[in-house]
């Protein structure tokens, strides 16, 4: 686990999650390959690329919907790779999932009880819930509506409140403005931040390049399974290889 | 080769491909490229006929294509690949072949010719022909999808996201066997593709599709340093 | 109105209630665990059977073995899932039907080895309730009324325990329950538990009424799927409404025609509307 050229802490040190040479796949069909990087406490990073890199098929393996097919997932030093997902929510990361996936037919509140579902978390409930609704005040005025009838940018909220509802260390957010108006978009990635000011550790993947990379300090550029690029995002939006990721030349 | 105006698709109300419009010249390799949910393999479909056409044409080689079944398309000259190859599993690998070079032509072909048909097509791919369907792996399946296009004798291939599922060597591999096909068997190409870097190298020309429009329609050096295709691939900045 | 047809349309209601609670039982497998339990009936039939043997052999009071019939049949709930269900849950549906369905001729089977063909009952006779010129039944006065508690409860255990949202919840999305920290395969077995003893509740009530023998399950088995496909398979509150319009058919097809009649008119609704409405009267 060599350092990085492009300024990157040597993997493995004081990293809140670390990923070394993880494969995965569906059947025969290889989505990542030999994928590595580190995330530190109180980082935004970002994993950056083209459509059909590999961006979700990586946050599925760290929530643990799917199986990494080898190499090793650890989260404050204990091994995770081949722990079922309700163990991995239980050790402090909670993944948004892409599209938001929420329970259309359960209320708002229900949703984000049901993120609440784990012990440790269900004690705290009242103080969850009230800091998740004051972080989203519309959502308080829905509380009671199914969750299926909200706008596409606060079904996004519900989403990531309710992933909030388990008190995790870190946040996996899985393409949070996919299938939104450019306004909502904007407004998503402002919740991003103030989340991030809030003190928790995040990992954005996002097929939005230019507005991902103004909210994370270093992100990864994901190609076709492999990581081709890393480093802080200032430097990466300079970077003609990431345009030539998306666009081909 | 293939005149496409005005087309256009509609699901409901949700307006899927809007006003399309392309000329394809014989010989040249068309990429047609876009973000997820551009309209491009429903434009793709719409050629190749596996759906109708909500209003506009689509002439290949003069006659009006638009709405005709796709086994009719097909046996006018136009093949298509499928993204995800289902091939008979119960079939040989030559049986598969052979069923496309018959059917896909006059349906009457002797098996002596469609076998020879079928021979040649696993030839350009690069295929044994003595091998079987099982345990044929991603790339090699991809292969077979061109073997079984190219047995029906096409003047027009329709290749839809040939490079996916494979790993970097086999999509050079898969990438340059589309060229060979144009340049050795003289087939004109719609490539249909969201693997970008390939593509963009090979083709000739690109038409790029957002939200169901053309946007923009030329050289591929150009297409890469358009604003607005920039804009769809990389996300927008800041509207706020 | 005719007094006697009053008292049908009561007795419908009364009816209706216990089929409401069978019904309910199957839709909550069903919508949870995506089963079909094509048994639930013979679950049924097993602990009127535990009644009777508990009460007539062993002579425990009636109220003590209905408790234990609910624990049992909760318990016949749990192996069926942990036995048959749980290794063919991946595969097609078919499956599952054919595994369920052989359940179905193997505790029948099996209870006409234990206890032979003939009718059983349990010898309790409760009294008749006289309204004027009418009689209503007090054990189905008593089957209905429990039978409303038993859905009253279920439903606030779905509406308000982290459990019974996590069940409606994974009716929805099961591939992300894990991301909320939810066990899935033990969710699993307590709603086959919950399945289970709802089937046990519903036996108490039954052997109140009815003599128990190996095929019973066939009196009420085709019912009860008539009714959940009615209703909406795996919809709750449909396959509870459809429980009382079918019953009111029979109870009010039984006053003007016969027994039999009253069933083939069910039956022919129940057609009837399939083609109409094929999803079910309240799916979504």
């Amino acid at each position: 686990m060599a350092a990085d050229q492009n300024g990157q802490r040597s993997l493995g040190e004081g990293a809140m999650l670390t990923l070394c040479n993880i494969s995965a796949g569906y059947g025969s069909f290889r989505a990542l390959f030999d994928v590595s990087l580190e995330v530190g406490a109180g980082e935004a990073i970002g994993v950056v690329g083209p459509n059909g890199a590999g961006k979700s098929t990586l946050m599925r393996v760290i929530s643990g919907m799917l199986r990494a097919s080898s190499g090793e997932l650890v989260f404050e030093g204990r091994p995770l790779t081949h722990v079922p997902a309700h163990r991995i929510v239980e050790a402090g990361i909670a993944h948004v999932p892409e599209h938001r996936r929420l329970f259309a037919r359960l209320t708002v509140e229900e949703n984000l009880r049901i993120g609440a579902f784990l012990p440790q978390a269900r004690r705290h409930y009242v103080e969850r819930s009230e800091w998740v609704y004051a972080l989203f005040p519309r959502l308080l005025e829905r509380r009671r509506q199914l969750a299926g009838t909200l706008s596409g940018g606060e079904q996004q909220m519900v989403a990531i409140g309710r992933a909030l509802m388990s008190k995790p260390k870190l946040l996996l957010m899985d393409e949070p403005s996919a299938g939104l108006a450019p306004l909502v978009v904007d407004q998503v990635f402002d919740l991003v931040r103030r989340i991030r000011e809030e003190g928790y550790t995040v990992l954005i993947v996002e097929q939005n390049l230019q507005q991902v990379l103004d909210v994370v300090d270093r992100a990864y550029l994901l190609e076709v399974g492999r990581i081709r690029l890393s480093g802080l995002s200032a430097e990466l939006k300079k970077n003609p290889a990431i345009r030539k990721a998306y666009i081909g030349l | 080769m293939l005149e496409v105006s005005g087309l256009s698709k509609r699901f409901g109300h949700f307006p899927a491909v809007s006003a399309v419009s392309f000329t394809l010249r014989k010989g040249e390799i068309l990429g047609l490229i876009g973000p997820n949910g551009s309209g491009k393999s429903t434009t793709f479909n719409l050629i190749a006929g596996a759906m109708r056409p909500s209003s506009g044409s689509i002439r290949f080689e003069g006659t009006e294509i638009g709405g005709l079944p796709a086994h009719r398309i097909c046996r006018m000259g136009l093949a298509r690949t499928f993204q995800i190859p289902r091939p008979f599993r119960r079939l040989s690998l030559m049986e598969n072949v052979m069923l496309a070079a018959n059917y896909g032509n006059s349906g009457t072909l002797a098996k002596s010719d469609a076998q020879r048909r079928a021979e040649r097509a696993l030839d350009m791919v690069g295929l044994p022909a003595a091998d079987g369907i099982e345990g044929l792996g991603a790339a090699a399946l991809k292969k077979l999808e061109l073997a079984r296009a190219l047995a029906t004798g096409p003047r027009l291939l329709l290749a839809d996201e040939s490079l996916g599922g494979l790993d970097h060597a086999e999509m050079e591999h898969a990438a340059l066997m589309l060229e060979t096909i144009r340049t050795k068997l003289g087939i004109t190409i719609v490539w249909v593709e969201h693997i970008m870097g390939l593509l963009m190298r090979i083709v000739d020309r690109v038409i790029v599709l957002d939200h169901g429009e053309k946007i923009f329609e030329g050289l591929p050096e150009a297409a890469a340093k358009d604003a607005r295709v920039t804009e769809i691939y990389l996300g927008h900045g800041r509207r706020g | 109105m005719d007094i006697y047809l009053f008292e049908a349309i009561i007795n419908g209601i009364l009816l209706g209630g216990v089929l409401a609670l069978l019904a309910l039982g199957l839709n909550l497998i069903f919508g949870v665990i995506d089963v079909v339990w094509i048994c639930y009936a013979e679950l049924v039939m097993c602990g009127m059977y535990m009644i009777f043997w508990l009460h007539s052999f062993f002579g425990w009071p009636i109220l003590l073995a209905s408790f234990a019939a609910i624990l049992g049949v909760a318990g016949l709930g749990v192996l069926l899932h942990l036995l048959v269900i749980s290794p063919i849950l991946g595969s097609a549906p078919i499956n599952q039907l054919l595994a369920t369905g052989g359940m179905l001729f193997f505790l029948q089977s099996l209870a006409t080895l234990l206890f032979g063909t003939d009718f059983r009952n349990i010898g309790v006779r409760l009294p008749l309730i006289e309204l004027g010129d009418i009689f209503i039944s007090y054990s189905r006065l008593l089957a209905f009324g429990t039978a409303l508690i038993g859905a009253v409860a279920l439903y606030l255990f779905l509406s308000r325990t982290y459990l019974g949202i996590a069940m409606r919840a994974i009716a929805q999305d099961r591939e992300i329950m894990g991301l909320m920290g939810v066990d899935q395969r033990r969710v699993y077995l307590i709603t086959s538990a919950v399945g289970g003893a709802l089937a046990g509740l519903a036996a108490c009530l039954l052997v109140l009424q009815y003599d128990v023998h190996p095929f019973i399950g066939l009196s009420f088995g085709p019912i009860t799927f008539m009714i959940c496909v009615l209703g909406g398979l795996g919809n709750m509150i449909g396959g509870f409404i459809a429980a009382f319009v079918m019953s009111q058919i029979i109870a009010v097809g039984g006053y003007y025609f016969s027994i039999e009649i009253s069933y083939v008119l069910a039956f022919v609704f129940f057609i009837v509307l399939m083609f109409i409405r094929p999803q079910g009267l309240l799916a979504r």
